[in-house]
């Protein structure tokens, strides 16, 4: 093969770099650096706009160096995602920058895929390996064969490369993995999507009420505020989780459901509420349709009926209906965030949604809002190709392309339509997002090419033909933040560093790549600069103003509420709230949530739930030099009497094992009162397998590890992790 | 005489843990020390149970243990007030605040000397209270003067139902919880 | 007992505030504080012809052991290059600014009793002395004035050395007694546990060292009052622990069950008490046991009774956490 090369010219990734060299020949100015003040010691302090790339919130901030070193985040005051306050991991992101363990050169496989043996190369080779490859390709099989996976702000520049390539087979694991059911079902019954941030009016909510969703463990700074405002204000929460959450411990009702039930209770309120008649009426007549079919279906799915499912008493289940009903419009079902649990969770959330049409909440205070965005142009570029084949669909009522998808119809096995040949990743680290990872790897051995942007060695790294070390978001301009929210706004977030090693930002990658290919007439701009500006100018501002403010908040006219007992135009088929769905009937689904009773662990086996920590944004934070000091690992959360039959400690290690018996990493037991005595509890994103993440390597477990069972979302595709059970490995 | 508290409200807070972090970046505090943490405290049995999340630090004690346990005068109240400060290039390491503070909010730095919380007292002077309540997005951290009857915290502390951490250890902490 | 979790790290997950250096220093003071205490006794009652040891050779012992002693304390400061700053205040609330005060007090009296006895304890030495200085005239009139001076105010000099002993023997247990936030340590009979505890060492020493078979035989008698002494306030200070508040009962579960019950009741109580107590009995009462063993497990029983109160008030606390 190659045994010319000598042993020494291959280097694990990440290599042995040149540790701490500011890359040469600089491609962002740090001119536009805001403001100097003088600290009180005589320091110099440099303050620069950014907006954070912790997690998808993206909330807008101020980078703070003092005497030109890294020093904090703070957030900016006008930014309606921060309310000037970041989060744990927003207050953390330096980490993302000083971690000695990034990515530091463009680097070639030279071995087998997964032994992690690759060349370090110079940006140009790493182009022109790619081009190659991508053409050969193109040739072949055509243009659509190429995938792009992206997660992350930087991802819009692979999307406007590989658009001009020719195809637009584009994907966010989010989607499948996250929200999509959420967004699904709200697309289906009220014809609009939630959004991120979430379109909630929580702080002004009098009754919220909560099923899994993890507020306050998931960080995420308004909804966090808006949450804990409404709290400090009176408002009653019913939170409905197996596990005692931070939310629960808020709550006026704590349900601690048996797991795969919560169809149930909510088809079981849906009854109390027709059957008292304690439903908004005016709403139910002026704006939705389905209503006598929603009554008819829910007759037989009484309280005493859903205990038996649920373990949730009837009383209560009355008792908490009738609380939501008392609030009425004031009350929140909150729609949730991390939806893909059981496979039934397009029609989960839509029986929430349906409470909430039946509390007639939609557009008003303390329930939705109507979400008001800026408008920003575009920068204009030669049209992008037809894509000439299409991509074999299988879940034709999903908007969005599914990432699974299309790691599934990257496998030969599928016969129709034209299978993947090769993938662009971007910012995601596929082998711990997406569950059932034999299916990944499969995947992954099937392609041509496999190119991977990111920052830190990821385990998806160790798979890749490519690597292409990308900068920090706090050494790169990026796409404009341009969100949905109360307020319209604009964020710009612009370099407050000058990249370390041979790092570069993926703006600069995809131009790079685009003139290897031919191709710039999609990305027609000078410089980022020049592309930024353009689209800021066209839309009221300027690339110097933004550097100035950060943030631009943008007049709008459309009322974020509607009036009490206002016909509304919904963009569903109907023009209704649509509590039966003929979309679903015609597409052979159901067209009203039933409920469908899932699988339960046997005797001596627990149900995986997993979720996610206030310090940590799943599998990319884990390594991040400031948070890994607050918290290095996670633990598994047992039951107190469970752990005396298992003979188990508080703070002892075990591994757990699933029902494909795999094995996890040793994980630190947490003994507690907080979770059901049939289910285990984990954070997701630890037990990295990646030896170059030298902070988190076999820290903690990887539920993704154990989950080998997927349950996938009949209507959208989505990837449901909860039918996954463990027992103990002592 | 300046009397600074903070009062946190365990309803509103939920443990994110961004005043740990605010801190730490703020007071660039070194690898593995924490001059504030974030404690879950459960009560009850599986279901009935009830959970209050403090965020914790030094309490400025008006009879600080820390500063008279100090032999070298290391440990001291800041002129004026009751934060409790270090001076470096008095303190010998020896360790005696460290033991003598029943919050154990006291560590040694990696050069040799104490440190702990200052309620941020160099942001003080340029009128910003605390790098942690400044962060904390459900702004259950509020910070001020107790002494005065008029500033937000004497106004909570009259308004509402509040206790104090381990306040029959008798150092007279200035730090309370709204409950 | 409330479920409670630390969930972001904390600075000391294990608070460990003192190692090894200080029950090490701890021990060597109260040994000195034993030994000037004995050696000013002897003076000011006019025993010393009876004792030589006692009151010629153990003198000596007294700034070597304390030097020792100070230098363990010094390994134990973190920042060592401002450990000149106990000099600079007196905090009188400071068990540990009063310690640094009254051994620098100590320190010359300690060298004048040394002057006062050595001519008589250790003529050989004096001899040397002497001999080294004679090329240096008016150095070794001075130091001759010196013994003089002190061989003719002993009983003075005793009489001053004796309260700063006897601060300095209850100093070493207060030091840790002033901690409130320490339950285990915070016992009013920490001072009287560790003075009693220096002066039984003490008279181990010369127990161990002394030649002649009545001052064995007389300090034999003392240290097994001594060790009475001892036993009685330890178990008051046990008892004082568990009558206390909850904290204070869960500090004595350390000992009473908790997991430096075994070291306690076995070393302190066994070996360094009991046993030594019951051998120096059979001894009074003409068996023939060789009188070190009691004096050496006494000696060792005193190192090990601090470095487990000093352990114990670390692990004992308010809070857990």
């Amino acid at each position: 093969m190659k045994k010319n090369l000598s042993r020494r010219s291959f280097i694990k990734i990440t290599g042995a770099g040149t540790a701490g060299v500011i890359a040469a020949g600089s491609i962002s100015k740090l001119s536009g650096t805001k403001k100097v003040v003088k600290g009180k010691s005589g320091s110099k302090v440099e303050i620069t706009p950014t907006y954070c790339e912790m997690c998808t919130f993206k909330c807008a901030g101020w980078v703070y160096k003092k005497d030109g070193k890294p020093w904090k985040i703070k957030g900016n005051d006008t930014d309606h995602h921060s309310n000037g306050r970041m989060c744990t991991k927003g207050s953390a992101g330096m980490g993302t920058y000083t971690d000695p363990d990034r990515l530091k050169k463009p680097l070639i496989r030279t071995e087998e895929r997964g032994k992690q043996v690759f060349k370090e190369v110079s940006w140009d080779e790493a182009f022109t390996y790619i081009a190659e490859k991508m053409q050969n390709l193109k040739k072949s099989y055509g243009p659509e064969c190429m995938a792009l996976l992206s997660h992350g702000a930087g991802g819009s520049f692979f999307k406007q490369f590989i658009k001009g390539f020719g195809s637009k087979n584009i994907a966010a694991p989010s989607y499948g993995n996250c929200r999509g059911p959420r967004e699904e079902a709200y697309m289906l019954t009220y014809g609009e999507a939630i959004g991120s941030p979430e379109r909630t009016d929580m702080s002004n909510s009098k009754c919220i009420v909560l099923l899994g969703s993890h507020i306050g463990e998931n960080s995420h700074s308004s909804q966090v505020r808006d949450f804990s405002t409404a709290i400090a204000n009176g408002a009653e929460v019913i939170t409905v989780d197996p596990r005692f959450s931070t939310a629960a411990s808020k709550s006026k009702f704590w349900l601690p459901i048996k797991p795969g039930t919560d169809m149930a209770l909510l088809l079981a309120w849906i009854n109390v509420i027709i059957g008292e008649e304690i439903y908004d009426k005016k709403f139910i007549k002026d704006n939705t349709v389905g209503f006598e079919q929603l009554k008819e279906h829910v007759k037989k799915y009484t309280p005493e009926w859903a205990y038996t499912e649920t373990t949730i008493k009837p009383e209560i289940i009355r008792e908490t209906a009738r609380l939501m009903a008392k609030n009425g419009s004031k009350t929140l079902l909150h729609p949730g965030r991390f939806t893909v649990w059981y496979g039934d969770d397009t029609q989960r959330v839509r029986a929430g949604a349906i409470i909430n049409a039946l509390l007639g909440n939609w557009g008003q205070k303390g329930a939705f809002f109507n979400p008001q965005k800026a408008k920003v142009a575009k920068y204009p570029h030669a049209e992008y190709p037809k894509q000439n084949k299409e991509m074999p669909i299988k879940y034709e009522l999903a908007n969005l392309a599914l990432a699974s998808g299309i790691c599934d119809a990257t496998i030969p096995s599928i016969k129709d339509g034209c299978s993947f040949k090769g993938w662009i990743v971007y910012g995601t680290n596929l082998i711990k997002t997406f569950p059932d990872r034999k299916n990944t790897l499969k995947a992954i051995q099937n392609l041509d090419l496999l190119v991977v942007v990111d920052i830190l060695p990821t385990e998806i790294t160790g798979w890749a033909d490519v690597v292409l070390p990308e900068c920090s978001y706090l050494e790169r301009y990026d796409e404009l933040r341009v969100s949905k929210g109360k307020k319209a706004q604009i964020a710009l977030r612009m370099p407050a560093f000058e990249p370390l090693y041979d790092s570069k930002p993926a703006w600069w990658m995809a131009k790079g790549l685009a003139k290897k290919m031919g191709l710039e007439k999609y990305m027609p701009w000078k410089n980022i600069e020049e592309y930024l500006d353009y689209r800021l100018k066209k839309s009221g501002t300027s690339l110097e103003e933004m550097k100035k403010a950060g943030v631009k908040t943008v007049k709008t006219d459309e009322p974020i509420f509607y009036s009490k007992g206002e016909q509304i135009e919904f963009d569903t088929e109907s023009g209704k709230v649509e509590l039966f769905s003929s979309v679903l009937e015609e597409a052979g689904f159901d067209p009203i949530p039933k409920y469908k009773r899932h699988e339960q662990p046997e005797e001596g086996s627990f149900r995986l739930i997993t979720g996610r920590s206030p310090m940590h944004s799943f599998s990319r934070s884990v390594n991040n030099p400031i948070l890994t000091q607050l918290m290095p690992e996670n633990e598994v959360w047992v039951n107190s009497v469970v752990a005396k039959e298992w003979d188990i400690k508080h703070g002892q290690y075990i591994k757990l094992k699933n029902q494909d018996n795999i094995v996890s990493t040793k994980v630190r037991v947490k003994v507690t009162e907080r979770i059901r005595h049939d289910a285990v509890y984990m954070v997701h994103g630890f037990g990295t397998e990646q030896k170059k993440m030298r902070r988190a390597y076999m820290k903690g477990a990887s539920d993704s590890l154990l989950s080998t069972k997927v349950l996938y979302d009949d209507i959208m595709g989505g990837t449901g992790f909860r039918g996954n059970f463990v027992t103990f490995v002592i | 005489m300046k009397k600074y508290g903070m009062v946190i409200d365990t309803i509103k807070c939920v443990g994110c843990s961004a005043c740990v972090v605010a801190c730490k970046t703020e007071n660039e505090v070194p690898e593995g020390l924490h001059r504030d943490w974030v404690v879950e405290e459960v009560s009850g049995k599986f279901p009935n149970l009830f959970m209050e999340i403090r965020t914790e630090r030094c309490n400025h004690c008006s009879d600080a243990p820390c500063v008279s346990a100090c032999p070298t005068g290391a440990s001291h109240q800041k002129e004026g007030s009751n934060i409790v400060k270090v001076t470096p290039n008095k303190c010998t390491g020896c360790k005696a605040c460290v033991a003598s503070c029943p919050y154990n909010a006291r560590f040694i730095m990696p050069e040799g000397y104490a440190s702990k919380c200052t309620f941020c007292d160099h942001r003080i002077d340029e009128g910003k209270g605390p790098a942690c309540a400044s962060v904390c997005p459900t702004e259950a951290i509020t910070f001020g003067d107790l002494n005065n009857p008029l500033s937000k915290v004497s106004r909570l502390l009259r308004a509402r139902k509040h206790k104090a951490l381990i306040p029959e250890a008798g150092t007279n902490p200035n730090i309370f919880y709204l409950t | 007992m409330n479920e409670i979790a630390v969930i972001t790290n904390k600075v000391n997950p294990s608070l460990h505030i003192w190692g090894w250096e200080v029950p090490v220093y701890l021990f060597l003071g109260g040994l000195t504080a034993g030994i000037l205490i004995i050696v000013s006794l002897m003076f000011l009652g006019k025993k010393e012809k009876e004792y030589s040891f006692a009151s010629y050779k153990m003198a000596l012992y007294a700034p070597i052991i304390m030097t020792i002693g100070m230098g363990a304390l010094f390994l134990d400061l973190k920042h060592k290059l401002f450990v000149w700053r106990f000099y600079t205040t007196f905090n009188l609330a400071s068990p540990m600014s009063w310690g640094s005060w009254v051994l620098l007090i100590i320190y010359p009296f300690s060298v004048l009793l040394i002057f006062a006895t050595i001519r008589k304890g250790y003529p050989k030495y004096n001899e040397w002395i002497e001999q080294l200085l004679s090329k240096i005239n008016f150095v070794l009139k001075i130091y001759k004035w010196l013994l003089e001076f002190s061989e003719r105010n002993v009983r003075t000099i005793a009489a001053i050395t004796m309260p700063f002993a006897i601060l300095l023997g209850i100093y070493t247990g207060v030091l840790l007694s002033a901690f409130s936030a320490r339950p285990f340590w915070n016992s009013p009979l920490m001072g009287p546990i560790f003075l009693v505890s220096g002066l039984s060492t003490a008279a181990a020493m010369v127990i161990l060292l002394a030649k002649d078979h009545k001052e064995k035989e007389f300090f034999t008698k003392i240290d097994l009052g001594l060790i009475f002494t001892e036993i009685t306030f330890l178990v008051l200070f046990i008892i004082g622990l568990t009558t206390s508040s909850i904290q204070y009962q869960k500090a004595a579960d350390l000992i009473l069950g908790g997991k430096l019950t075994p070291v306690f009741w076995v070393f302190v109580f066994g070996f360094a008490l009991i046993i030594p107590a019951f051998l120096e009995i059979l001894e009074l009462k003409g068996k023939k046991i060789p009188s070190a063993y009691a004096a050496l497990l006494v000696l060792i029983g005193g190192l090990i009774l601090r470095f487990i109160i000093v352990d114990a008030g670390q692990t004992s606390g308010w809070l857990p956490y």
